[in-house]
């Protein structure tokens, strides 16, 4: 099984950032990734009454994407879902496509000085916790697990960077299922 | 899937927002389904019992809050949370003041509403654990336990069922061991105080020093001892019912006190100074001739009058022996299963034994007679030697004390002179006071 990493706008910085988290994800999950070029420019799902981009819109067009494998989607922009004010990552349970975006991650954001080192640890847990979820797996009530549902980056700095011994399990299982 | 899967229905026109939402909550392991308007939600109701609902206040044809209406209706245990564009704010605090548990302005931020959906679920596990305690009350709760076919048993069913629905006063006559408190249970069981407490007080088995105390609490220092606040049994029988059994043994003092919480639900703790107001339910029970205890001036006539508003009389076991057979089966089904044993038969010589006795201990001396009877015959078929009732060789042995024999002489003596006191006293050699004594120790009745 490999996992296909698709940058959306991300910039020079941003592959490098990609390149990264494509390191990490392989160490913690064992298995191949594959970096993806993206051709679209993800302004098709800008919202200008909101200034955001609609993350359905934007999982359809990685939905439709060639390959069965899944794929997880990188971007720099500020996410949501119509019902949220944001997100900060989106993925269809046990689907193909999954996005994380490292605008609410960026300490920048939030007028802080830049963190290049902790935003990749955010990264690395948010992608986890898609990837996850493409696999299958809900959300898990050990707040300590990379599964437990989090809904702001201060959450995501409080949630532990493993998943819990029986999402551990179910991940494995998932995975060997799909070799 | 499984059943106890927590569910929530989404109800919204727009179908980004269902489709958006559904996806978030099928992650938080929910069984997630959505209608795109108000009718399609409400023909989901009957499928599947939904614990929350997420609604959207405008939407084409049915409204929200009319959704709302009929959610409440046909589903009302389940947790409803009403969404909203920003416009319309009074009309989600119109729904909650409706019944809505909450309600959302969208775009919702995620954390917030995630919170909401956890605390909602909170709140319907709660509903679905309280009609589950209050249905298994329910159960509890019935005439059943009072066995028995005879026409004073079918009338005392009747009595309790009438009593039900009405909070008046009851006084529940009839000899030791007739099931007085079964009855008093029955009563508090089958009315809407059910789910509160019923608080039994033996009257006479508590010191008259004492009583005060165990009835109105006290406060931390009111007296040498009370090193802490004490809560009284009228305190915790607040909505429910306080069970007062030997109404008739209680000092005159008490009476007093009795009647003035009985009149005006009101009470002082002991040491306290402020007055505590209490609703309850009052069931009292007595063996004792109470109109006679007025007459000797042993029992105050207006608490007698303000505790005698709707009176049970239980018919002694020997005034309905037809229910013995009944009683026996019961007992034996009981103690079977206390006992761990097989299920014993009644042999007719058995039975017979049992009709033809006249169980002054009543239902008490039937029930110890019984668990007897199993013990000996241990699992076998009862027998006439397994019963150590009236006829019994074993009874012959004398077995009762000092106090006994002197409790059956008065009492003999008393019947002899159709409880004319003076007459009594007099042949017994005493005065007229002791015999009152005598006859209030002994718990004599006419």
């Amino acid at each position: 099984m490999f996992l296909q990493l698709a940058p959306f706008n991300l910039g020079k910085d941003g592959f490098i950032l990609l390149a990264q988290l494509r390191d990490r994800l392989v160490t913690r999950l064992g298995i191949n990734i594959q970096l993806r070029h993206i051709e679209t420019d993800p302004d098709f799902a800008w919202n200008a009454r909101r200034n955001q981009y609609d993350t359905s819109k934007l999982l359809g067009l990685l939905d439709k994407m060639d390959g069965s494998n899944p794929i997880l989607g990188v971007c720099s922009v500020d996410l949501y879902i119509p019902i949220f004010t944001f997100v900060l990552g989106e993925a269809h349970l046990g689907g193909k496509a999954a996005l994380v975006s490292t605008f609410r991650l960026d300490n920048a954001t939030y007028g802080l000085s830049p963190d290049p080192d902790l935003m990749l640890d955010r990264l690395e847990k948010v992608a986890l916790h898609e990837f996850a979820h493409l696999l299958g797996l809900v959300h898990c009530p050990d707040s300590s697990c990379l599964m437990n549902a989090v809904s702001s980056v201060e959450e995501v700095d409080l949630r532990g960077d493993a998943y819990c011994t029986t999402c551990h399990q179910f991940l494995r299982q998932a995975i060997e299922k799909r070799k | 899937m499984t059943d106890s899967q927590q569910s929530l229905l989404i109800v919204d026109d727009e179908f980004s927002v269902r489709d958006s939402l559904t996806g978030w909550f099928k992650k938080d392991g929910y069984k997630v389904d959505s209608a795109e308007d108000g009718r399609t939600a409400l023909s989901k109701l009957p499928q599947h019992d939904w614990d929350v609902i997420l609604l959207d206040i405008k939407m084409p044809g049915m409204s929200g809050m009319e959704v709302l209406t009929s959610i409440r209706e046909k589903s009302p245990d389940s947790v409803v949370i009403m969404l909203t564009a920003h416009g319309s704010i009074d009309t989600a605090v119109q729904a909650m003041k409706e019944g809505a548990f909450d309600y959302f302005t969208k775009p919702a931020d995620p954390e917030k509403l995630s919170h909401v959906i956890r605390k909602a679920m909170e709140v319907r596990k709660l509903k679905r654990e309280n009609r589950l305690l209050k249905e298994k009350l329910n159960d509890l709760s019935r005439t059943h336990e009072i066995i028995g076919n005879s026409p004073a048993i079918q009338e005392i069913k009747e009595q309790i069922r009438i009593l039900a629905n009405n909070d008046v006063t009851v006084l529940i006559r009839g000899e030791s061991g007739t099931g007085k408190e079964l009855i008093a249970r029955a009563i508090h069981a089958s009315g809407p105080r059910r789910y509160f407490s019923l608080v039994p007080v033996n009257c006479g088995a508590i010191a008259e020093s004492l009583l005060e105390s165990e009835l109105f609490g006290h406060e931390k220092g009111a007296f040498t001892g009370a090193q802490h606040r004490h809560k009284g049994k009228i305190e915790m029988a607040n909505d429910g019912t306080l069970f007062l059994d030997e109404i008739g043994s209680i000092g005159m003092k008490m009476q007093v006190e009795l009647l003035r919480v009985l009149e005006t639900k009101e009470y002082t703790r002991i040491g306290g100074s402020k007055s505590v107001k209490v609703d309850f339910r009052v069931v009292c029970a007595t063996n004792q001739n109470l109109e006679q205890l007025v007459e000797f001036g042993a029992f105050r006539h207006d608490l007698y009058f303000r505790i005698n508003v709707f009176t049970i009389q239980v018919p002694p076991l020997r005034e309905r022996r037809d229910d013995i057979p009944l009683l026996v089966d019961h007992f034996i089904d009981m103690f079977a299963v206390k006992m761990d044993l097989t299920r014993p038969e009644m042999t007719p010589e058995a039975m017979k034994r049992l009709m033809e006795h006249d169980w002054p201990g009543n239902i008490r001396e039937l029930s110890n007679t019984m668990e007897r009877a199993m013990v000996l015959s241990q699992g076998n078929a009862i027998i006439p030697e397994h019963l150590q009732v009236q006829g019994n060789p074993s009874q012959k042995v004398p077995d009762s004390s000092i106090d006994d024999m002197v409790k059956d002489h008065v009492s003999q003596t008393l019947e002899a002179q159709n409880w004319n006191i003076s007459k009594a006293a007099q042949i017994l050699g005493i005065d007229r006071a002791t015999l009152y004594n005598k006859i209030k120790k002994y718990n004599l009745r006419s």
